[in-house]
């Protein structure tokens, strides 16, 4: 048995292998639950009902999708250019920490001013955030997934503190979570009644941005360019440590809106639990995408459907949720696999 | 060498077919190597020449046919059968350990290693008998690391003789040599062939397939197209078997040297890594003239062309663009000024595998107003840009949509071209422009090149190839060990009297009057 490169994948073999990857996943769930002495079928229409069943479920989907979303766009953006981003997490308290300071009455402005001004600042902090392990990339070669990734458990430390110290909200009965919001620095719900908020619209928009600037602009040009090759963009004269720093800003930005839409359109207040892991989902979004930021979009609402429909599910019939997690990560493995397998042969002698 | 129709077969192929895909890579080939004799196997890049020789060695195994060895079947797909068997092999990218020393990395796993102190003093005396012998001289003592590329192929080729090799298989074994060196190769082939060591010389140089071998095998897309002896044919017949046409001859117009467009004036570069960095040199690149870089592999070649291609900075003294000092050179730098770069490796900097032809073919240029405005793309102009290189260059593809993996190296290479020619250059860097391309490539890179020439352009062109070297250069200069010769006019110097710089001699004298 031999692994033989296919010179061109073919459009069969490049959205046939993703489509087995959820084809396995779906039988790996329907084990899953066998295994947990359930009725898989059972199990799975629960699961399917509790995500999209009626409108509540469905609204509850799109709205747990909408900072998978903006974490999976920051996650595409950077993986497509080889900056390994794990610090989503990290960048998205960043901008939650924002939306609070600017949102519980420092700044004094109507919605349709404030808003923007704190997603931009929001942004902002997440960009910088980002910038810091960049910039210890470029000058100094330090591995950006370590300095990343670590950086999540200093931030969460930094918000655990801010909690507990200058940012408590003096009437919460001494729990660790911030003022709430003042109505002006809240994101409007979509229908009077719906519990949507326009953070879902404005992440759609984020993926369509981020795909336009991808295909039709120089820096999305300048970063995929970096990305499947810096040896040969760097020969060509691309400024390639520039194009690593613009990319940085716009994954760190992307992920900070996460927390900015989460804060100012769901939770109306920082707590510690404000992400259950959205940084680190995204970068599962992202990789089940393929790193396209419309699939994104797509793949951020199947992630979401699971983890809302086993909630669901776990409720009704006892299989606990710890299913979504074993999916999600199922999910992932089989889409590298099929990735992988989608372009090489195997042949036997 | 005659009699041979009588001598014992030590190798049959018979009917060898390998397939890759669609790609049949090697097409029932069949033959003999008798005992006492070297057969050249010839044939362009991606004729199946490695392929065989990997079926042979057990890398690969055959879909159909069979290979015997002494008369016995040789298993398929077993690396360790054929060595165990007596077959040697000289590899282009030696397989020798740099911190051990020549001694140790002869004997090295031919002996259990709790014998390896044991048994030396005999183990030495027989290399010595057999460096003697066989004029291979290189000590046995000195660290493998320090030797020339020249010496550590004589050690691969000890190597092979203690382990009693009687069958040895050379891979293109004179493209990292000076001329002196490959003759001397040629006389050691020569001891062994009449002590009954049989040879397989795989190679693309003609005159060097005229010179050592007594039968050559051309191979043309996986096929054996022909089998002559070599007493019975000449150059020309050899090139024709080998490309399946008539190949044409370079026609280089007398050259009118114009004004210095690069100067280096006594420049050093560092030494990177294991890349040799320059010591001194002065080198004046004049429009309308080919300058040629002769020199065995690594001796500074690419410190060089990192310079001129704005990779680099001089350590010490001078480079100037048309007689003012550079400053801030960088690859943005060089392509603004006018710096065509054709680079060595054209997979891994040339281009990049997974864009398309059109994104490949603006790597360069997308910035200019013609391919964008304020930070968007215009991908229109872009395509038009790729296609019409694609109708210039003679490009073949399916169109500039495609990936430029799919391409063929020659193909690649002719974007490539396209690519830094159509901006009007006044200094071409081609930096082993024909390395790994068929002829009909080849001729048509050189024909370029002469062509931007007689434009007036300044061509720097380094190759490990000293006939294209020669072919093409009117002045050539040798590099070795970062030192740089004075420029030589085209067909002052003998390939003979070039080695002799190729090999480090002649500069101590000559760092003088420079």
């Amino acid at each position: 048995m031999r692994l033989e490169p296919v010179a061109d994948p073919g459009l069969g073999r490049t959205l046939g292998f993703p489509a087995a990857a959820l084809g396995a996943t779906l039988a790996f769930a329907m084990a899953l639950a066998l295994a947990a002495g359930a009725d898989p079928l059972a199990v799975l229409g629960l699961m399917i009902k509790g995500a999209a069943g009626s409108k509540f479920a469905l609204l509850e989907t799109l709205n747990r999708a909408t900072p998978l979303i903006f974490t999976g766009l920051a996650v595409a953006v950077a993986f497509r250019a080889k900056l390994w981003n794990i610090g989503a997490e990290a960048q998205l308290y960043a901008g939650a920490i924002v939306t609070v300071l600017l949102g519980t009455g420092a700044l004094g402005l109507p919605w349709p001013l404030l808003l923007p001004v704190s997603a931009l600042f929001a942004a902002l902090a997440g960009a910088l955030v980002l910038l810091g392990p960049a910039t210890l990339k470029l000058r100094f070669g330090v591995d950006e997934v370590v300095t990343t990734l670590l950086f999540n458990f200093i931030m969460l430390l930094f918000v655990s503190y801010l909690l507990e110290g200058p940012m408590k909200d003096p009437a919460g009965m001494g729990w660790p979570k911030s003022q709430k919001l003042i109505a002006e620095a809240r994101l409007p719900r979509i229908m009077e009644g719906l519990r949507l908020h326009w953070g879902f619209l404005l992440a759609l928009v984020a993926a369509l941005g981020v795909w336009v600037v991808q295909t039709r602009t120089t820096l999305g040009y300048e970063m995929r360019a970096v990305g499947l090759n810096p040896e040969a963009a760097r020969f060509a004269g691309l400024p390639v440590g520039r194009i690593m720093i613009k990319t940085a800003l716009l994954s760190g930005g992307l992920a900070a809106l996460a927390g900015w839409s989460e804060v100012a359109g769901l939770k109306g207040s920082l707590t510690l639990d404000l992400s259950p892991g959205f940084g680190y989902t995204g970068i599962i979004v992202a990789m089940l995408a393929l790193l396209n930021p419309l699939g994104v979009v797509v793949s951020a609402l199947f992630v979401a459907g699971v983890f809302v429909g086993a909630d669901s599910m776990s409720r009704a019939i006892g299989v606990p949720t710890y299913i979504a997690d074993a999916l999600m990560a199922a999910a992932l493995l089989f889409m590298v696999l099929a990735l992988l397998l989608s372009r090489v042969r195997v042949r036997r002698g | 060498m005659g009699g041979q129709a009588q001598a014992r077969v030590v190798l049959r192929l018979s009917g060898i077919t390998k397939r890759f895909g669609p790609l049949v890579a090697n097409d029932a080939i069949t033959f003999d190597l008798h005992e006492g004799e070297v057969i050249a196997l010839l044939g362009e890049n991606g004729a199946g020449k490695t392929t065989l020789m990997n079926i042979l060695f057990g890398h690969y195994s055959a879909d159909e046919g069979a290979v015997e060895l002494f008369g016995a079947p040789l298993a398929p797909g077993n690396p360790r059968a054929a060595l165990a068997a007596g077959v040697g092999m000289v590899h282009q990218h030696f397989t020798l350990a740099d911190n051990l020393t020549v001694m140790e990395n002869i004997v090295l796993g031919t002996e259990p290693l709790w014998r390896l102190g044991r048994g030396r003093a005999a183990a030495r005396r027989r290399v010595e008998e057999l460096s003697r012998d066989f004029g291979l001289a290189v000590h046995p003592d000195a660290r493998v690391g320090s030797l020339s590329v020249g010496e550590r192929q004589r050690v691969e080729i000890l190597k092979a003789l203690y382990r009693e090799a009687r069958i040895l298989i050379l891979d293109e074994p004179t493209a990292v040599l000076t001329p002196q060196e490959a003759d001397d190769l040629f006389a050691t082939l020569r001891k062994a062939v009449a002590r009954g060591m049989s040879v397989i010389f795989i190679s693309h140089k003609l005159h060097e397939v005229m010179a050592i071998s007594s039968r050559v095998l051309v191979l043309r897309h996986g096929k054996l197209v022909g089998e002559v002896r070599t007493a019975d044919t000449d150059r020309h017949q050899l090139a024709t078997l080998m490309v399946g046409a008539e190949v044409a001859a370079l026609e280089v117009r007398p050259h009118a040297p114009g004004p210095v467009l690069m100067a280096l004036r006594a420049v050093s570069t560092p030494a990177r890594g294991n890349a040799t960095g320059l010591k001194g040199i002065t080198l004046d690149l004049r429009a309308g003239q080919i300058t040629g870089l002769a020199g065995v592999s690594g001796n500074g070649q690419a410190a060089l062309a990192a310079l001129v291609g704005g990779l680099d900075l001089p350590e010490a003294g001078e480079m100037e663009m048309s007689g003012a000092p550079v400053e801030g050179w960088s690859p943005r730098r060089a392509v603004d000024a006018g710096v065509a770069r054709i680079p060595e490796d054209r997979h891994k900097t040339g281009t990049i595998a997974d864009f398309t032809l059109t994104e490949n073919a603006i790597l360069e240029s997308y910035g200019d107003g013609k391919f964008s405005r304020r930070g968007w793309m215009n991908w229109r102009a872009a395509e038009g840009f790729a296609t019409d290189i694609i109708a210039t260059y003679d490009v073949r593809c399916p169109g500039p949509a495609t990936r430029i993996r799919l391409l063929s190296g020659g193909n690649m290479q002719k974007l490539i071209l396209g690519r830094v020619l159509e901006r009007g250059p006044k200094i071409i860097l081609a930096n082993q422009p024909v390395r790994g391309l068929d002829i009909g490539a080849v001729t048509y890179v050189h024909q370029r090149l002469l062509r931007a020439r007689d434009e007036g352009a300044a061509v720097l062109l380094v190759s490990e190839d000293l006939d294209e070297v020669m072919a093409l250069s009117d002045v050539i200069h040798v590099i070795s060990e970062g030192r740089l010769s004075p420029g030589f006019a085209r067909g002052t110097m003998t390939p003979a009297e070039l080695g002799v710089w190729m090999a480090g001699h002649g500069f101590e004298e000559a760092g003088h009057a420079a």
